[in-house]
């Protein structure tokens, strides 16, 4: 099962972070996204705290900081949100290098801007010490219902398919004189993603009709999963796993306590 | 191996006498908005025989392909795979006896790595443990893709993904196989290796295609549909010797080719 998809988000490896069983992952991330939100906005140590947790899990793991500060570059969309919150929330101002904002949505910016970035970050570190498919596995054992698993892996097998369509539509385009550069044009990128959509769809239904006729009844069969690993290494891999979260939870707890 | 090369053909054609590997009978079907794909269908495939289903684009190739196996319903007429008519409840033996090869192996092809998806259909069918890894490494084989049983089908060539599409329908152990446009999108030598691999398989087979040249090297006898019924129904060569047929439904063998 290691040799499925190509995987835009995983960084191979074998660090006890990469080794952990994914269910363990999953549950340890989950946990600490829960203290992440929790924690009162104005706490700010917390928020430090959390930062520098995630700074060494990313060092036992592996995985460069640089990797991660990359990829949270997709958050910007809500980030510009963040920044303009205190230009136009109400209440109380203060003067910041002459400006003057609103203390609220400073605080409501910088609570949507720290929360997002560690939430985000986690799922990253998530996503680079974890292959896709032993993230359905890790989904499985916690008894997530089979429905959301065939639906997950079937996401997984075609993302790759649907973006290189995309990528051919948007070839298409271009040798046809299309601009995307250009406003006006903009309709064009929508519209095709518009028949990117219909075009999916289309295929949703004949990737159902092919697995009806291989006697596809509803549920997934069972033969090919892994055999869960013994009770003794278990206890252990929680154990281990679980132990950032702990730090997060005492984070928490003292972030509430001080409030 | 064997039991998936050789048997299928002439074992099948002792077990059962006289019973035809596929019956139609007055098959109809108009889809929901009315358009009548198919009328007053008849068509009767022996066991061992490889018959070739032709007709325009439109002309309800497919629409009766996606019939044999129960996918549409017939709302007139009656269809039987090996004896066994084709009903509610016969529908998971029926699909196992029919295997369907579709078009796009992307469409065949949906689990992480190959030997998973060949474990698909004959899981389904009821098959595990030692005997589903044995009809997987066997069906693997017969495509000659036993190297690849780990390897995810988005890394292999269109050509490997057929024959791996082959191998999904082969695992079931079906009785008679329904290849949609099998050459479709492959190169020149993928066709002839697929067209080998098919010939070697000696089974009941019913191709849906546009490929002339094809049809002659794999199939002896040829149906022609148009307008949703059969409209010709004779030995290959003699079918496609036959211009004025051909011209009258829109096809025609490629230049360079005459069979008279």
């Amino acid at each position: 099962m290691s040799a499925g998809h190509a995987t835009l988000l995983h960084r191979p490896g074998g660090s006890p972070v990469h080794l952990a069983a994914p269910e363990v992952k999953i549950v340890a991330a989950f946990l600490t996204v829960l203290c992440v939100v929790a924690t009162p906005r104005h706490v700010f140590w917390a928020f430090g705290g959390y930062l520098l947790l995630l700074f060494g899990v990313s060092a036992v793991a592996g995985v460069p900081a640089r990797w991660v500060a990359k990829r949270l570059l997709i958050e910007v969309p809500f980030v510009v949100l963040a920044l303009l919150l205190p230009f136009t929330a109400g209440g109380e101002q203060v003067a910041v290098l002459g400006l003057p904002l609103s203390v609220e949505g400073l605080l409501a910016g910088w609570n949507i801007l720290a929360k997002g970035t560690l939430g985000l970050a986690t799922s990253l570190l998530l996503a680079a010490t974890t292959a896709p498919n032993d993230l359905l596995l890790g989904m499985q054992r916690l008894r997530t219902p089979q429905l959301i698993i065939t639906i997950s892996s079937l996401m997984l097998r075609y993302v790759e398919l649907i973006v290189a369509e995309a990528g051919r539509m948007r070839i298409a385009r271009i040798s046809r004189g299309h601009d995307p550069r250009f406003l006006w044009q903009a309709g064009a990128t929508a519209r095709s993603v518009g028949s990117l959509f219909i075009r999916s769809y289309e295929r949703g239904e004949r990737v159902h009709l092919a697995m009806l006729a291989r006697g596809w009844t509803g549920t997934m069969p069972e033969a090919q999963r892994r055999r869960p690993a013994p009770a003794w290494s278990r206890t252990r891999t929680w154990l281990l796993g679980l132990s950032p979260v702990g730090t997060s939870a005492v984070l928490l707890g003292v972030a509430l306590w001080t409030a | 191996m064997d039991r998936l090369t050789a048997a299928a053909g002439d074992d099948a054609a002792h077990e059962h006498a006289g019973t035809p590997a596929l019956e139609v009978h007055r098959l109809g079907y108009s889809y929901p908005d009315g358009h009548r794909a198919l009328h007053d269908v008849d068509l009767r495939v022996e066991p061992g025989e490889r018959v070739a289903l032709l007709g325009p684009n439109g002309a309800g190739k497919t629409t009766l392909a996606l019939h044999l196996n129960g996918v549409l319903h017939g709302q007139t007429g009656r269809i039987s795979v090996g004896g066994l008519k084709l009903t509610e409840r016969n529908l998971h033996e029926i699909r196992r006896r029919v295997g369907m090869v579709f078009q796009d192996p992307d469409d065949q092809l949906f689990m992480p790595t190959v030997a998973e998806d060949v474990a698909f259909g004959p899981a389904n069918f009821g098959l595990h443990g030692a005997a589903l890894r044995r009809r997987i490494d066997e069906a693997l084989e017969a495509v000659g893709m036993s190297e690849f049983g780990e390897r995810s089908p988005l890394h292999l060539s269109g050509g490997q993904r057929k024959r791996v599409a082959l191998a999904t329908v082969l695992a079931c152990d079906p009785e008679i196989l329904v290849l949609d446009e099998p050459s479709a999108n492959l190169e020149p030598v993928a066709r002839r290796e697929l067209a080998e691999l098919l010939l070697g398989l000696n089974r009941t087979m019913l191709m849906v295609t546009h490929d002339l040249p094809y049809v002659l090297q794999l199939c002896p006898r040829s149906v022609l549909v148009d307008g949703g019924t059969v409209v010709a129904d004779r030995p290959t060569r003699e079918l496609l010797a036959d211009t004025e047929l051909l011209a009258a439904h829109r096809l025609e063998l490629p230049y360079g080719f005459r069979l008279d």
